[in-house]
């Protein structure tokens, strides 16, 4: 998790494929474009085939490896009991307290240490140096002081998404350039106008990429909180299967948080492409 | 700085507190009240350490070589499982920033794992590699595999058209072509990623240690702390963990600037 800042570069985004470049292969031109379709789909198959096979003639123990035929019957069947939605139900609703205890705390702090250089002076290297813990280091810590209860994981998933969001508001809103802020002077903007039509705006896409960082690291967070202490939701279905050795469930609730994980993220890009859609007007 | 509020920028010149010491006011309140509260017993709870405590505990774990051995356990582990993650992340990241075939054959498949959530593998991992010190390595290079992969593809990929073409007419040699321009011209991104790496792969060593409870380690000995309710000894060790983040975030950045100096005067050129 980069509690370091949330200004890393952005590992969750693949840059636009552009069609020069000396890799080109002669091969995927001849297939065109539904190569890209057709080529991704041997290694994984190959993949799962290997799987099966070797489940099938029993190369590796099914406690080690089951086989893909019962992870796909045991998420059926965990999805047709209930209990795979009821645990995704707690962990949604764990991930969604704690990152809106964090979006809004980190929006303050960011906008506060943004605007005013004074607050910034007094808590930036505080706020510094307590993300430099990352959620893990604070965990024995919290599991003292409040337990293992739901406080624990919604302080803990609030603290991870907050960091990001904290600095990438407060580094946007410092980043903000200061000709538009000249020009809402020659406006004569009040301080309202200055604060809603020209700083906010502008900053809207770092910050907007500070949620989405706070919501891969609250979701992280989630999943790991869940595995140390807790008695439900997808990392306890996991800790439970793995205690079992019943990997079918194990696997099953991997794949359902690897889904979620992603959808989560998707829904924050459509937002994105919403909430900045004024701008493309612009040009 | 943008001055947004003229008035607040006046004040802060004037303010009573000289600026280097602004950031010292809240940590140094807080510790008072810590002191105090521990000092005047506000609480009967046993986890109301005084500071002086933690100070004892630090020293005694210095002293006895307690420290230093679980230090030793963590970053050894640490830069082993770094070394395998970087090492096959830049392999697979060259791969797929060369080669598009390579690209569309694994690079969904690779996209579909990276979804999964870094510590829902652990428990798979400690099935396959046991409790020991090798599933704790296998999920560190994990930790470190995937940033290093996105960023050493993109940095690949965005090395600029002209420089290729460049290296056309230069008729560069395949070799050539891939140490003198391809390489170096991705280095920011390349370094970006191992740095993304390191900072993933400490977290990585604490979740291995609470989660695959065996063996030395920094994470080891707050989790005992936690369980014999140690408040001095856990309180001890979020320090340590957060010097050490500090330590390898600062050696990271340091490694970066020596590496990328070399890029300063040409744009400074221009």
């Amino acid at each position: 998790m980069a509690h370091s800042s949330g200004t890393l570069p952005a590992a969750a985004s693949v840059p636009a494929r552009s069609n020069s470049g000396p890799a080109r292969s002669a091969y995927s031109a001849f297939f065109g474009r539904w190569a890209g379709t057709w080529l991704a789909l041997p290694f994984p198959l190959g993949l799962l085939l290997l799987w099966g096979v070797s489940a099938h003639y029993g190369w590796v123990a099914p406690q080690v490896l089951p086989s893909p035929q019962a992870v796909l019957t045991t998420f059926i069947d965990l999805a047709q009991s209930g209990e795979l939605w009821d645990n995704l139900w707690i962990s949604l609703l764990r991930v969604l307290a704690g990152f809106g205890v964090g979006v809004v705390g980190g929006l303050l702090l960011g906008v506060a240490m943004g605007l005013s250089p004074l607050f910034k002076d007094y808590t930036y290297p505080f706020f510094k140096a307590f993300s430099q813990v990352p959620v893990l280091g604070w965990l024995p810590l919290l599991m003292l002081l409040v337990g293992i209860d739901e406080a624990l994981k919604i302080i803990l998933i609030a603290k991870a998404a907050l960091v990001p969001i904290a600095v990438n508001t407060y580094k946007g809103i410092e980043n903000v350039p200061s000709r538009y802020v000249e020009v809402a002077r020659v406006l004569q903007f009040s301080r309202w106008q200055l604060l809603w039509r020209v700083v906010f705006p502008a900053a809207l896409p770092p910050v907007w990429n500070g949620v989405r960082y706070g919501f891969t690291h609250a979701w992280l967070a989630l999943v790991v909180v869940e595995l140390l202490a807790s008695s439900e939701g997808l990392g306890y279905m996991i800790v439970f299967g793995r205690q079992l050795f019943q990997l079918d469930v194990v696997i099953a609730a991997v794949a359902v948080v690897g889904v979620v994980g992603y959808l989560g993220d998707q829904l924050l890009a459509r937002i994105e492409v919403i909430l900045l859609g004024w701008r493309r007007s612009g040009f | 700085m943008i001055p947004y509020f003229s008035k607040t920028r006046h004040q802060r010149d004037r303010h009573p507190v000289p600026p280097f010491l602004r950031g010292w006011v809240l940590p140094i309140a807080l510790v008072l009240l810590w002191w105090l509260a521990a000092r005047l017993h506000w609480s009967d709870s046993p986890l109301l350490v005084p500071p002086g405590k933690v100070w004892d505990t630090a020293v005694q774990q210095v002293a006895s070589g307690e420290l230093v051995r679980a230090l030793a356990a963590s970053l050894r582990r640490d830069l082993i499982g770094l070394a395998i993650g970087v090492s096959a992340g830049l392999v697979f990241g060259i791969a797929f920033g060369l080669s598009r075939l390579f690209e569309k054959m694994i690079g969904p498949t690779f996209h579909t794992l990276k979804q999964i959530s870094l510590f829902a593998w652990i428990p798979l991992l400690s099935v396959w590699f046991g409790l020991g010190d090798a599933a704790k390595v296998a999920f560190l290079s994990l930790a470190a595999f995937f940033p290093v992969v996105l960023n050493t593809f993109e940095g690949i990929r965005s090395v600029p058209g002209e420089l290729i073409e460049a290296a056309r007419v230069l008729k560069f040699t395949r070799r050539q072509w891939l140490t003198k321009l391809v390489l170096p011209a991705a280095a920011p991104s390349i370094l970006a990623g191992i740095h993304l790496a390191l900072v993933y792969a400490w977290l990585a060593t604490l979740g291995a240690e609470y989660l695959l409870v065996s063996g030395q380690g920094i994470g080891n000995t707050m989790i005992d702390g936690r369980e014999l309710f140690l408040m001095d000894l856990v309180i001890f060790g979020v320090i340590v963990v957060g010097l050490v983040g500090f330590a390898l975030n600062w050696l990271a950045a340091r490694l970066e600037r020596r590496l990328l100096a070399w890029r300063g005067r040409s744009v400074a050129q221009f």
